[in-house]
């Protein structure tokens, strides 16, 4: 299991890059990455940059409970889960989620489960500065599913 | 001992604090009564976790206990 906070930018490519060079990839035919990156936009309003707050220690607990109980719904996964905290601005990653199993259906399924977690459990906090300077705490995340 | 309390996001700016010691006494059984105790009524949907897990107001508190207090999450 790995579980990274970033408060710089980071490459969410190059992690996977970096994690695929110490698994057996022979034995994983799927891959599924889910990479999510920061809007210019949210609510009909421009944003400028973004603050994430956490809860350091819960914040990385949450995080691999998450990823635990993902590898023990789907035994064969193997996860790479990175998150950005601090300030932030428009195009950076916010969020890598990356699984790799044997076959596509966990693969993809465990992708899709984290991070909906993750999004609902993990304890993080998006407060936006819109263009006039003005700044809003985004109250909750959009459905995903 | 005391049970120490937490504000995030939103809500530490409503409370005005990042936080709070409280000693423990008797009528703080809950983390519910914890937050009666020092704020009222709670806010709708206030999540809660005691030491750094996931928790309900009807969850029980105890000397030295982590309480933490936030609004929905919006990470990801």
């Amino acid at each position: 299991m790995a579980v990274r906070l970033f408060d710089q930018p980071f490459d969410p490519w190059a992690l996977v890059q970096e994690r695929e060079r110490r698994l057996p990839l022979e034995r994983l035919g799927a891959c599924s990455v889910f990479a999510g990156r920061m809007r210019d936009f949210n609510e009909d309003e421009d944003v400028r940059a973004l603050f994430l707050e956490h809860y350091p220690g819960m914040t990385e607990r949450e995080l691999e409970r998450i990823v635990a109980e993902a590898e023990a719904r789907w035994p064969s996964i193997t996860c790479e889960v990175a998150h950005r905290v601090g300030a932030v601005e428009p195009s950076e990653t916010l969020v890598l989620v990356a699984v790799w199993s044997a076959h596509r259906v966990a693969a993809r399924d465990a992708c899709s489960e984290i991070l909906e977690r993750l999004k609902h459990e993990a304890p993080f906090w998006k407060r936006e500065r819109l263009a006039d300077g003005t700044e809003r705490w985004v109250e909750e995340n959009t459905p995903g599913r | 001992m005391t049970i120490t309390v937490q504000y995030f996001a939103r809500l530490r700016e409503d409370v005005g604090r990042e936080r709070d010691e409280v000693a423990a006494i008797g009528e703080v059984q809950t983390v519910g009564d914890l937050w009666r105790h020092l704020h009222g009524d709670p806010p709708v949907r206030l999540m809660v976790a005691v030491n750094q897990a996931h928790a309900r107001l009807d969850t029980p508190v105890t000397d030295g206990d982590e309480v933490a207090f936030f609004p929905p999450v919006t990470g990801g």
